[in-house]
């Protein structure tokens, strides 16, 4: 799985950053950052989703493999 | 150092010209039909504004009234999303609706930058407050908004009722706000009155608010310049430093903003925190578990934020249009409910329901797009500090006179009166 955040939807609510900071950071204007290259490591999913259905603004993606 | 001109003139120079703009018939008294006659202004939207939303919701979900010159209520989650992106029909040129529409050629300002503003200049007035208002900068004001949540309970000890809402509170937001503004904390008291004057009072004569409004601004202009004489590491001397297109700001951006940070700072954090308590006042189960379990306090608050959302807003709209259905005028008002989107059950299930473990919470209690509230972190920690060390310190509590609890009128709500037993 990876996350990706698109940048023209997020508005800086910060909700990705406070459900998982340990796959997202935010900016100097508070706005989300996806950490490293995005990649979610197999025990981070779970946070990672709760980021994407947090999101007011759907601005946090989820692109999952098989 | 030369000396700012910029702050030169005097406030009250427009002296007794009439202030440009348009007036409305002030019309109160009960309302006929929501769906017709809304007004947010009455006592018994005041008293409990939900079961009004839901009738809305299901039978007229863009509802109507002519007073305030004419304005229109979406409660759908959808229809007050589209309309806080749609910022090509929708301006927020005035945010609080009131019998007072002013003069178009105020956009893209607006009285109080940038939640007045529209694109383009509203993106570069909000990003020169971000800074400011981002976790990590507001988290600095934590020890002391902790500190001062302690000694707002010492000050309760020996009593059996409090008014938490007038007693807690109200203080919290207050002295935070004054910190970061550098204004002196023991004009705490006078900033209510501001408050008040801008967020209520909306059926006054628009020339006794214009008169309230101005007295706010006087003040700011006195703080704007003794932050001239004795310059300090604080928002206002940031903001009359701040530049925006290579120039510093207007003085009336510069005040703007100011009114801006310590209007919208105050009654929505206090509303929160207010309602949040009133809450687990009367819900001893979940009062419980959040004192058995200190770590769920940040998922409750965010299902506090949506089911008691304290804030709504306003647009005007930009040209006849027709919306959703619905034939819209040009300069009519939306009254732009975040409350009653967050009580859509499209949008949540169990919609009319607190549940403190939610996990899934889209709420849109600090709006959506490009005004999402630049002090939600802010407004976060406040609330997250102030539940945090009442249930820490008085962990048993409940309403003493439940009948006693009064709530403000207009687009912030939450409690003004609050006794709780807490001994």
């Amino acid at each position: 799985m990876k996350v990706q955040i698109n940048p023209g939807l997020c508005q800086g609510h910060g909700r990705c950053y406070d459900l998982a900071p340990g796959l997202f950071r935010d900016d100097d204007e508070g706005y989300g950052q996806v950490l490293s290259d995005g990649a979610v490591p197999p025990e981070a999913e779970r946070d990672a989703r709760l980021a994407a259905l947090n999101c007011p603004e759907r601005a946090v993606e989820l692109l999952e493999e098989r | 150092m030369a000396v700012d001109d910029r702050f030169a003139f005097q406030a009250q120079e427009t002296g007794e010209d009439e202030v440009p703009g348009t007036r409305s018939e002030i019309i109160t008294g009960p309302v006929t039909d929501w769906a017709t006659d809304f007004s947010h202004l009455e006592p018994e939207w005041s008293a409990d504004p939900y079961p009004i939303q839901d009738d809305l919701r299901q039978r007229c979900p863009i509802a109507r009234t002519e007073r305030f010159g004419g304005a229109w209520l979406p409660t759908r989650y959808e229809d007050v999303a589209a309309i806080a992106y749609d910022t090509e029909h929708f301006s927020s040129r005035s945010i609080i609706l009131s019998n007072f529409r002013p003069p178009r050629e105020l956009a893209p300002i607006g009285g109080s930058p940038p939640i007045s503003s529209d694109p383009p200049f509203h993106h570069e007035a909000r990003k020169l407050l971000l800074p400011a208002f981002t976790k990590k900068t507001v988290a600095r004001c934590e020890p002391a908004t902790r500190a001062f949540c302690h000694s707002l309970i010492d000050s309760l000890a020996g009593r059996d009722v409090v008014d938490a809402a007038h007693d807690y509170a109200q203080h919290i937001p207050v002295r935070v706000i004054a910190d970061m503004l550098g204004f002196p904390p023991e004009d705490g008291p006078q900033f209510r009155e501001f408050v008040e004057d801008l967020l209520e009072g909306i059926n006054l004569p628009p020339d006794d608010r214009i008169e309230r409004v101005s007295r706010l601004f006087d003040y700011l202009l006195a703080q704007v310049h003794d932050h001239l004489d004795r310059p300090r590491d604080d928002l206002t001397t940031y903001l009359i430093n701040a530049e925006l297109y290579g120039r510093k700001l207007d003085p009336s951006v510069v005040t703007g903003a100011m009114a801006l940070l310590l209007i919208a700072g105050i009654d929505t954090s206090w509303s929160a925190i207010g309602a949040s308590l009133w809450h687990l006042a009367k819900t001893p189960g979940d009062r419980e578990r959040l004192v058995a379990e200190p770590g769920l306090l940040p998922t409750a608050m965010e299902e506090f934020l949506r089911v008691y959302a304290p804030v709504t807003m306003a647009r005007l709209v930009k040209q006849d249009l027709h919306w959703h259905g619905v034939d819209m005028k040009a300069e009519d008002w939306i009254l732009l409910s975040f409350p009653a989107a967050n009580r859509d059950p499209a949008q949540f299930d169990q919609a009319g329901e607190v549940v403190i473990d939610r996990e899934v919470n889209r709420h849109a209690a600090f709006g959506l797009g490009i005004h999402r509230c630049v002090g939600s972190h802010l407004a976060r920690m406040e609330l997250r500090v102030a539940l945090e060390v009442w249930l820490e310190r008085i962990p048993a509590f409940a309403l003493d006179d439940p009948g006693g609890v009064t709530w403000s009128a207009g687009q912030i709500r939450g409690p003004r009166t609050l006794p709780l037993r807490i001994g």
